[in-house]
């Protein structure tokens, strides 16, 4: 049954890791790829956890400044690579532990998430000097950290990953990351993260504990996040504090928005869509970049708050004629239900 | 002896930088229920109004305290009707469409006024203290936070207005049961809220280099201080600003101000996990 629904993704996911880079440069792509990693990781636990967090930068940033202090330190790339996923994931498990069991949700947890990232930025902003230092490392304050090791083959530790090497890596990684989420989100453990999205007392009641699941499911999101975090680091090859920017945690957000939560697919078409539509933007000076992110943001709130691959998805199924109406969503469900596949509100 | 009384000052002013960016927010917040994620945008509109009308030749306190509020009213009569009003009691899309507001504005005011920082001289001249020196705007921003706070509590608790506005947020079907449309309720609370915001905005043009970007310095304090004060309008955002106000002030004089900053970020973080429902979800309730 998994296998019959992974294949395809992993078919199309093979077809598009040859295809994008004859028709974009893949300097490009590759941050486009992490970008898309970024938010899958908030398009997770958003759409799927339920948790919305406005700070979902932080643990980009904590990602791409691991890899960067560890690989100065240890002067070896695969050792800091494993490092970018597990400082943030372990971060945000204790940081999560501590605001799950106190209970805090939706406006509380998104300052809480949102201040932390400020501090974060302040704090990096202000570590310029000898005094702050990692190990070898100096934080650099705003200037950031340049010049760290960067990823190399791992059979070959003198051949440096970049330009498609670097970009076939990280896709790779996306298909993988993507594939293990869905597969997560098949087995129980995913069931009851939706369940518990949807009706969090009800869930609780029938015995789960919703403050470890939370919790998990935070810490998994933090550990997506800080992969592409290294990715990011290991393509611009110096990080700054501008990672953990305002700025980049409302992009997170749009790109899931706009994408869909509630799917894994849209956030990673949102992030590439935008991601690029941001690159073709910065190309021109006649109309300011950060208004036309905001004007989309506010259209896509008002008009698509479903995002654009739900949208999508209904729209296919409807003229495909696979359901009776494209309204009435009770309707879908039940008529889903009967033909026993169901996929919840959309594992797609 | 002197230096202890330029301390109290340092921190009554920090305290009130507080309740005044924040006022706007707070009453948009605790009335309606909305987080307007555009307030420091806001802020900085009402600090552009201030200095270009300033600059065009209007005396710098009716632009401070006239010009600034009245255009971002009408901003804020603006936003209301064409993105607000479809949203309400949808908390998170209301943050997240203010957001997108508050990016849009950005960009917009940089293709507007550039990507440089303006300001005006702050118009009353320091003073000496003892072997100190003070500025006397500092003593003219805690005056003026004084006067929000206690006109924002004369209004809500003793005028009619403030009791319909009082009884929309309670229960807004009563409301429009007795007659008061919500809709219209709601479109002068969120006015009033623009109005403070712009206001602030000027009081404080002054005081900082404006750019198109200075909303940001000003959004993650106010929301801060207004998420952790609580559902009451007045004594939470007062009772936040206090806390976060001495602390941050008196962490910088101890260090230095990124410091300051940093520890009130943190405490903030403490307090709101230790009360999730802000102070006055815990302490004097129902208070306005």
């Amino acid at each position: 049954m998994i296998a019959r629904e992974i294949l395809p993704s992993i078919i199309i996911g093979l077809i598009l890791m040859f295809i994008l880079p004859m028709m974009l440069d893949s300097y490009t792509l590759t941050v486009l790829t992490a970008y898309a990693m970024l938010a899958l990781s908030l398009g997770f636990i958003w759409g799927f956890a339920g948790i919305l967090c406005f700070g979902q930068a932080a643990f980009f940033g904590l990602g791409a400044y691991s890899y960067a202090i560890a690989a100065i330190n240890f002067g070896t790339p695969w050792g800091p690579f494993f490092i970018a996923i597990l400082v943030p994931a372990l971060f945000a498990a204790a940081f999560g532990a501590v605001l799950f069991y106190g209970r805090l949700s939706d406006v509380y947890l998104a300052v809480v998430t949102l201040v932390m990232t400020l501090i974060l930025f302040k704090f990096m902003n202000s570590s310029a000097g000898e005094a702050y230092k990692i190990g070898n490392a100096r934080l650099g304050g705003y200037n950031g950290i340049p010049g760290f090791e960067t990823l190399t083959l791992p059979w070959d530790s003198t051949e440096y990953m970049y330009d498609e090497t670097l970009f076939y890596f990280a896709f790779g990684l996306l298909v993988l990351v993507y594939i293990l989420l869905r597969v997560c989100l098949r087995r129980p453990f995913g069931r009851i993260l939706v369940g518990m999205r949807e009706n969090e007392q009800r869930a609780e009641l029938m015995g789960y504990d919703i403050r470890l699941l939370k919790t998990i499911a935070f810490s998994m999101g933090a550990g997506i996040a800080g992969l592409a975090g290294c990715l990011f680091a290991n393509w611009a090859e110096i990080v700054t504090p501008a990672l953990f920017s305002l700025g980049q945690s409302a992009e997170i957000i749009i790109w899931v928005i706009v994408g869909g939560a509630g799917t894994l697919m849209g956030p990673i078409i949102g992030a590439a869509v935008l991601g690029f539509t941001k690159f073709l933007l910065g190309q021109q000076s006649m109309i300011d970049n950060t208004l036309v992110l905001g004007v989309i943001l506010i259209l896509a709130v008002l008009l698509l708050p479903r995002g654009i691959f739900p949208s999508l998805v209904q729209l296919w199924n409807w003229l495909t004629g696979k359901l009776p109406s494209a309204s009435g969503d009770r309707r879908r469900r039940t008529n889903k239900r009967r033909n026993g596949s169901d996929n919840g509100s959309g594992n797609a | 002896m002197d230096y202890a009384a330029v301390v109290a000052v340092e921190i009554c002013y920090a305290v009130a930088v507080l309740v005044l960016i924040s006022a706007g927010l707070a009453v948009i917040f605790g009335m309606m229920r909305v987080i307007n994620l555009a307030h420091g945008e806001f802020l900085t509109l009402g600090g552009y109004a201030a200095i270009m009308s300033h600059q065009a030749g209007v005396n710098i306190y009716l632009s401070m305290l006239l010009v600034a509020p009245i255009v971002v009213a009408i901003f804020g009569i603006l936003v209301e009707r064409l993105i607000i009003r479809w949203l309400y009691g949808r908390l998170i899309n209301t943050m997240l469409a203010t957001w997108g507001l508050s990016l849009a504005m950005m960009g917009g005011m940089s293709m507007i006024f550039g990507n440089t920082t303006t300001g005006i001289a702050t118009p009353i001249a320091g003073f000496a203290y003892g072997r100190y020196q003070l500025s006397g705007y500092n003593l003219f921003v805690i005056a003026m936070a004084c006067a929000i706070s206690i006109g924002l509590y004369l209004v809500l608790k003793f005028t009619r207005a403030g009791l319909i506005a009082r009884g929309a947020m309670q229960n807004t079907e009563m409301t429009s049961a007795f007659g008061y449309s919500p809709s219209r309720v709601y479109l002068v609370t969120f006015t009033a809220g623009a109005a403070l915001a712009g206001l602030a905005g000027g009081v404080m043009a002054p005081l900082v280099g404006l750019n198109p970007a200075s909303g940001a310095n000003y959004i993650a304090k106010a929301f801060i201080t207004v998420i952790a004060g609580g559902a009451s309008v007045v004594s939470g955002a007062l009772a936040s600003a206090g806390i976060f106000g001495v602390i941050s002030q008196s962490v910088t004089l101890l260090s230095t101000p990124a410091v300051g900053e940093i520890a009130l970020l943190v405490v903030a973080i403490i307090l709101l996990r230790l009360l999730p429902t802000g102070i006055t979800g815990k302490f004097f309730k129902g208070g306005v």
